[in-house]
């Protein structure tokens, strides 16, 4: 839109100057929500940026106690990623069944993708479980106060993910796919994939990598 | 505002001429060093500071609005010529300073042996480094000096000329080990060990104290550093070796306790390992010292079995206190005994470079000028001891 | 009641949280308490609760919520000031074995809250209100990309500076410095409350900063009126932008940390401890890592309020405009390279120390080619000096010798006699007052007639101008002689007598700026009286140069009735000079949002969240963290959130400002 009106003016700059909008289209509601959003994600993304970097620092400060080798279960956590990222794929068709302007498919969609967000946190909190109960408890070690606040932190994330999507199934199921909710559902289309990347970084750099060393 | 200026530069010149400006004239060669460096990029600087002031007020005054004589250009708002002065003489100077920067930190590095005792006067093998040992206690400064078997509360003297080796650590908190007249200032930190080179070159009783907020005696850290010819020097440490209170793991226990404006103690006798027990943050029997820790951990850990060999913490230098929502406070059960640890400390220690390098008048290198035989010491800087490493790029 | 009872109500608070044994604290408690009732009742007899509530409170005008904001960092000024006042009163008698009128406890507090409250509630509110009020009318918009998260985000940092206030009366602030370095702000250390104010205080004003950073970037990526290109932009909008990328670049990183150290605290993790390999240095790396970029949030906005003004009262466009964009970017990403210069002490070695040294040096360059690019702007200029010009000349003269200082402290080999000692704190309020504060004044002065219809007074702008200058002249010079002879800072007594003369010089420039500050206040308040008089009708009183000039004053709630199309930088000089004619007719049903109370709502669950939190009321942080959710929730809910002003309202407001112009002839 810019473009053309600079085109306009450029054009119109010999004759008489134009210096306002006689019809203007209205600012599409939201027109920034998209480019809000993603920097919003970015700032998250900082976060882990830090926590990371301080798994990286401490990652190694085991505090004479166990070591990545020691507490993780690469099967499980295999299984665990595979809930993740499976949930990315089926979040991407309820994208596609929205853009056909299908409700009832989007909603099963959704709710399957709230299933294997369920089913990553379940796994998620019976490993910390079994690790808090073998004694390797986020204050034995700084190793382990990254670890948990790394991986905790991405949890607590799909948590409020998942409340954020039964939110919006709910807005759904009232309102349809009207142009607000097809909105929200981007965003939180993104938040997921967003943290589906972030997890990658995680099952990379702290389980694989942990029990390489 | 200028006038107010000058009004102020009267009584200023009066004053200061009173007051003694000890990091403009310090009394120990390395301070003189980083003073010449403060003035040189203070004069450096003024180059261009004092241009722009003076243009600022000119071009202020000949362009106000009543002054109708004055060229009025609204529309002339770049000039390729003028710009490239504009990026191009704050460049040059920064160039001129980062050049300066460069070689002056490396020179300088507080981790460096010194390689002069002043001016003109080289470190020759006749220099044998005093080396101290520098505990920040909450709130009091420990001074011990190995080579004697002395120690000093919130006393600190060295003979003139004599290249001081100081090795630092802290016992609970951030501090920073600071004497004006002698060098700068570097971070006492607890279970790590910076270390500051330096040299005292007048005779005379100077103020030291710790330039890194600690806590509520924090402005009571201060000591006085003596700068003492060589038999002075002697007479201290006989005076301290005539004392009675020796300076064992149990005393040492109680002296850390938080305590303010501590008097000056001497310590006719330390234990030999206090220092590096101190460093090691394993004081206390039982617990693990960092080097211990460390080097575990490099072979990573103990394993599943290692998660539960803490002990209940018995004895804490503030009340025994821990997070709400955490386990009560605890440590790491140590796995050696304290004589094993204190042994693997001798054998580190043993290995490091004592003596000293006589001035290297071979040219300056590259990649931070190290000189030929300077790289073994820096690499032991690095890794001496067991503490965290210090950053390196 | 049982023990347990009171224990599970109340936390660990006690009538001993209560300061009631320290007399300072007792009495501003009830000179805080009587005005705060004067206040109150008189709110309450002039029936103007409901008017704050549905004009101000709830407000999603970016106007309102600006001047909100220029409120808040004034109230907060005056805490952090006397703050200030007291410190300098203690180090001014605290000689010759007086142990001054503080005890450590108290004075620890003093020195902790004085820094951040200054940054964190008085400049930061300063700035985003400024930008707050001036971007969109810069860039012809009619409001934000986001209004009602502009609303919460502000309430947010209401809720930060609750809780810091909170603190005075109700336990402690923390006694660990404004950046609260660990081990000392650790759990063994500072077990009581005063480190989770400081936590939930910056943790609740964060949120607001990052969610207001986020917002402005969208408004001016996104809403600019066509025909502003990037190089079109005012400067002010340009280094808004970076300010805002500077912040949410930057604010997570201090999020983060703070969590950290709050996990240390309450669950016992071991991120910054000494035992079970925690790293300490860790945090000193992490929160600088926020701490740089966060200096140059401050001073960027302001250089584009200096060339606002060089520009407009020099009546000349401002020179080197494309020299000045590229100066701001360059700074912004340079100020994330620099950040080890706040701790060469710490033992870095010599390599790493120049690195960090000379990035920092190099971050003069493009600022001082700024500083030449505003003296080339007065260059065969017109300068009018009004008081934002006679500011900004202030600025220029102080700036640089702050500046100066600055680079010599970038100077490891210098910054090891120099680091922690009064002259680190000269240089610092050397370049934060005549550089932000001066500059805030600049802008405050500059833009008051714009969003109030009226010029200040400038008599006692005048008054308070050279109080502020030869202040902080007096106040700050002291220091850095006081640093040469090496004392450091937060020394609460001091054992040598010579010292003292130049604490007492010292604390007379603290008097002097405290009279600048009434001055100010008075400015405002007479200036409101003769309001009629210093009356601006044409929305245009300095001949200003950018959009914001092109409306009426007060700008109506709409900014523009129709926007604005941009043909050049000096977008208002340009429309003047082609020979721009106001609209008269044809106006249009104009998109508004509407006003919402969830943001307070949300801000005070927040605050009553951190409270809950400091004080270990769980029951209160949990029904106060779900309360949060279900209002967030409950608040997605809510689809009517705008509304058209009616064409008619529009030609109605539009033709009063006709018939007002008309009568100025």
């Amino acid at each position: 839109m810019t473009t053309m009106l600079m085109l306009q003016t450029a054009k119109t700059a010999d004759a008489e100057p134009v210096f306002h909008l006689e019809n203007e289209h209205e600012h599409a509601e939201g027109g920034s929500t998209m480019l809000g959003f993603w920097i919003y994600l970015m700032s998250d993304c900082l976060i882990f940026a830090m926590l990371f970097a301080a798994y990286g620092v401490l990652g190694g400060n085991y505090a004479a106690g166990p070591a990545p080798k020691d507490l993780f279960d690469l099967p499980l956590v295999a299984v665990n990623t595979s809930m993740l990222l499976l949930s990315s794929i089926t979040y991407g068709f309820a994208m596609l069944t929205m853009e056909k302007g299908r409700v009832a498919a989007t909603q099963a969609w959704l709710a399957v993708t709230g299933l294997f967000g369920l089913a990553f946190i379940g796994i998620e909190l019976y490993e910390f479980a079994h690790m808090i109960h073998e004694g390797a408890t986020p204050q034995r070690s700084a190793f382990l106060s990254a670890f948990f606040t790394l991986v905790g932190t991405h949890g607590l994330h799909v948590t409020f993910g998942i409340i954020w999507l039964v939110t919006l199934m709910v807005q759904v199921w009232t309102r349809g796919l009207i142009a607000a909710n097809r909105r929200r559902l981007m965003c939180l289309s993104m938040f997921w994939h967003f943290l589906d990347v972030i997890w990658i970084g995680v099952f990379t750099f702290v389980y694989l990598m942990g029990v390489l060393r | 505002m200028k006038r107010f200026g000058t009004l102020l530069l009267l009584p200023l010149a009066g004053l200061l001429s009173g007051c003694n400006l000890d990091v403009l004239a310090p009394a120990g060669d390395v301070a003189a060093q980083q003073r010449d460096l403060l003035v040189v990029s203070t004069v450096l600087m003024l180059i261009i500071i004092i241009p722009v002031m003076a243009l600022t007020v000119f071009f202020a005054w000949r362009y106000r609005a009543s002054n109708a004589s004055a060229t009025y250009t609204p529309d002339w708002d770049h000039s390729t010529k003028l710009e490239l002065v504009i990026w191009a003489a704050p460049l040059l100077i920064i160039i001129c300073l980062g050049a300066l920067t460069w070689l002056g930190t490396h020179l300088l590095d507080p981790y460096r042996r010194i390689d002069r005792i002043e001016a003109g006067k080289p470190i020759t093998q006749d220099h044998k480094p005093l080396t101290v040992e520098v505990v920040a206690l909450d709130w009091k400064w420990l001074f011990i000096y190995p080579e004697y078997g002395v120690a000093a509360v919130n006393e600190l003297a060295a003979p003139v000329d004599r290249p001081i080796d100081f090795r630092i650590t802290s016992s609970a908190v951030m501090n920073s080990f600071y004497i004006p007249a002698l060098a700068g200032q570097i971070y006492a930190m607890p279970g790590m060990e910076t270390k500051l080179h330096a040299v005292i070159n007048d005779p005379g009783t100077y103020k030291g104290f710790s330039a890194n907020y600690s806590g509520a005696g924090f402005s009571g850290m201060r000591f006085d550093f003596h700068g003492l010819s060589a038999e002075a020097f002697d007479q201290w440490v006989a005076k301290a070796k005539a004392g009675t209170e020796k300076l064992s793991r149990e005393s040492y226990l109680e002296l850390e306790r938080p305590s303010e404006n501590e008097p000056v103690r001497h310590y006719a006798s330390v234990d030999a390992d206090l220092y590096d027990a101190v460093l090691n943050m394993c004081v206390e029997r039982g617990k693990m010292c960092m080097s211990e820790m460390m080097a575990i951990d490099a072979k990573g850990g103990l394993g599943l079995e290692g998660a539960r060999s803490t002990l209940p913490l018995e004895y804490d230098k503030f009340a025994r206190r821990g997070a709400v929502f955490g386990v009560d406070p605890s440590y790491v059960a140590s796995i050696c005994t304290a004589e094993e640890a204190a042994a693997a400390w001798r054998a580190a220690r043993g290995t490091e470079k004592t003596d000293w390098m006589p001035k290297d008048l071979s040219p300056l290198r590259g990649a931070g000028l190290l000189r030929p035989g300077m790289d073994r010491q820096r690499a032991d800087a690095s890794t001496g001891g067991g503490h965290l490493p210090p950053f390196e790029l | 009641m049982p023990d347990s009872l009171i224990k599970f109500i109340f936390g660990r608070l006690s009538w001993e949280s209560l300061p009631l044994h320290e007399p300072i604290v007792v009495g501003t408690f009830m000179a805080v308490a009587l005005g705060g009732a004067v206040l109150v009742g008189a709110l309450t007899y002039y029936r103007l609760w409901g008017y704050l509530w549905r004009e101000w409170f709830t407000s999603v005008d970016h106007k309102k919520i600006g001047i909100m904001y220029m409120v808040l960092g004034l109230v907060m000024l005056l805490r952090g000031f006397s703050d200030a006042i007291m410190m300098r009163l203690q180090q001014a008698i605290a000689f010759n074995g007086s142990e001054g009128y503080l005890n450590a406890h108290h004075y620890d507090q003093i020195f902790t809250a004085h820094g951040v409250i200054m940054i964190f509630f008085v400049a930061m509110p300063f700035v985003t209100g400024l930008m707050n009020y001036v971007v969109p009318l810069q860039i012809g918009a009619r409001d934000v990309s986001f209004p009602f998260l502009n609303n919460f985000s502000f309430w947010m940092t209401v809720g930060g500076a609750v809780l810091v206030m909170a603190s005075l009366f109700v336990g402690e602030f923390a006694q660990t410095g404004w950046l609260a370095y660990p081990p000392l702000s650790n759990i063994g250390y500072s077990p009581d409350v005063g480190v989770d104010y400081y936590i939930w205080a910056l943790q609740v004003a964060g949120v607001g900063t990052t969610l207001s950073g986020i917002n402005l970037i969208c408004t001016i990526v996104k809403m600019r009126a066509p025909g502003m290109t990037m190089m079109r932009m005012p400067v002010f909008t340009w280094t808004s932008l970076c300010t805002n990328v500077l912040i949410v670049a930057s604010f997570p990183v201090l999020t983060a940390v703070l969590s950290m150290l709050a996990l240390d605290r309450y669950v016992g993790t071991n991120f910054f401890t000494n035992d079970f390999g925690g790293s300490p240095m860790m945090y000193v790396n992490l929160i600088w890592i926020w701490g740089h970029p966060e200096v140059y949030i401050l001073i960027l906005p302001l250089f584009g309020v200096f060339s606002e003004v060089t520009s407009t009262f020099s009546g000349k466009r401002l020179f080197g405009y494309t020299s000045m964009v590229y100066a701001t970017v360059v700074i912004t990403i340079l100020s994330y390279l620099v950040w080890l210069h706040h701790f060469f002490t710490m033992g870095s070695g010599a390599s790493v120390n120049s690195f960090f040294g000379i990035t920092t040096m190099i971050i003069s360059i493009p600022t001082g080619a700024k500083i030449f690019n505003w003296l080339f702007t007065m260059y065969r200029g017109r300068i009018r000096f009004e008081l934002p010009m006679m500011w900004t000349v202030a600025f220029m003269l102080t700036f640089v010798v702050g500046g100066m200082t600055g680079v010599l402290l970038a100077v490891p080999p210098a910054d090891f006699v120099l680091h922690n000692s009064l002259f680190l704190i000269a240089h610092f309020h050397n370049v934060i007052i005549g550089g932000v504060l001066f500059g805030l004044f600049a802008g405050i002065v500059y833009w008051w007639p714009k969003a109030f219809g009226f010029k200040l007074d400038p008599f006692w702008g005048k008054v308070s101008f050279w109080c502020w200058v030869v202040g902080f002249w007096f106040a700050f010079m002291p220091l850095y002689i006081l640093g040469l002879m090496g004392v450091t800072r937060r020394m609460r007594v001091f054992d040598d007598p010579s010292l003292q003369i130049w604490f007492v010089i010292a604390a007379f420039g603290a008097v002097l700026i405290a009279i600048g500050i009434a001055a100010f206040l008075i400015q405002i308040y007479v200036s409101i009286r003769r309001r009629e008089e210093l009356t601006d009708p044409t929305g245009d009183p300095w001949n200003g140069r950018t959009l914001e000039w092109s409306t009426s004053s007060p700008p109506p709630d709409y900014n523009f009735a129709f926007t604005p199309v941009v043909r050049d930088n000096d977008a208002w000089w340009d429309m003047k000079k082609a020979g721009y004619k106001r609209p008269l007719s044809g106006f249009k049903p104009i998109h508004m949002p509407r006003n919402t109370g969830t943001g307070v709502i949300l801000a005070a669950l927040s605050v009553a969240l951190g409270f809950g939190l400091i004080w270990y009321m769980w029951w209160l942080a949990a029904a106060s963290f779900i309360g949060i959710i279900a209002t967030a929730i409950g608040h997605t809910f809510n689809y009517h959130r705008d509304f058209h002003i009616p064409a008619s309202e529009v030609t109605q407001t539009e033709e009063a400002r006709t018939r007002l112009l008309a009568m100025q002839g």
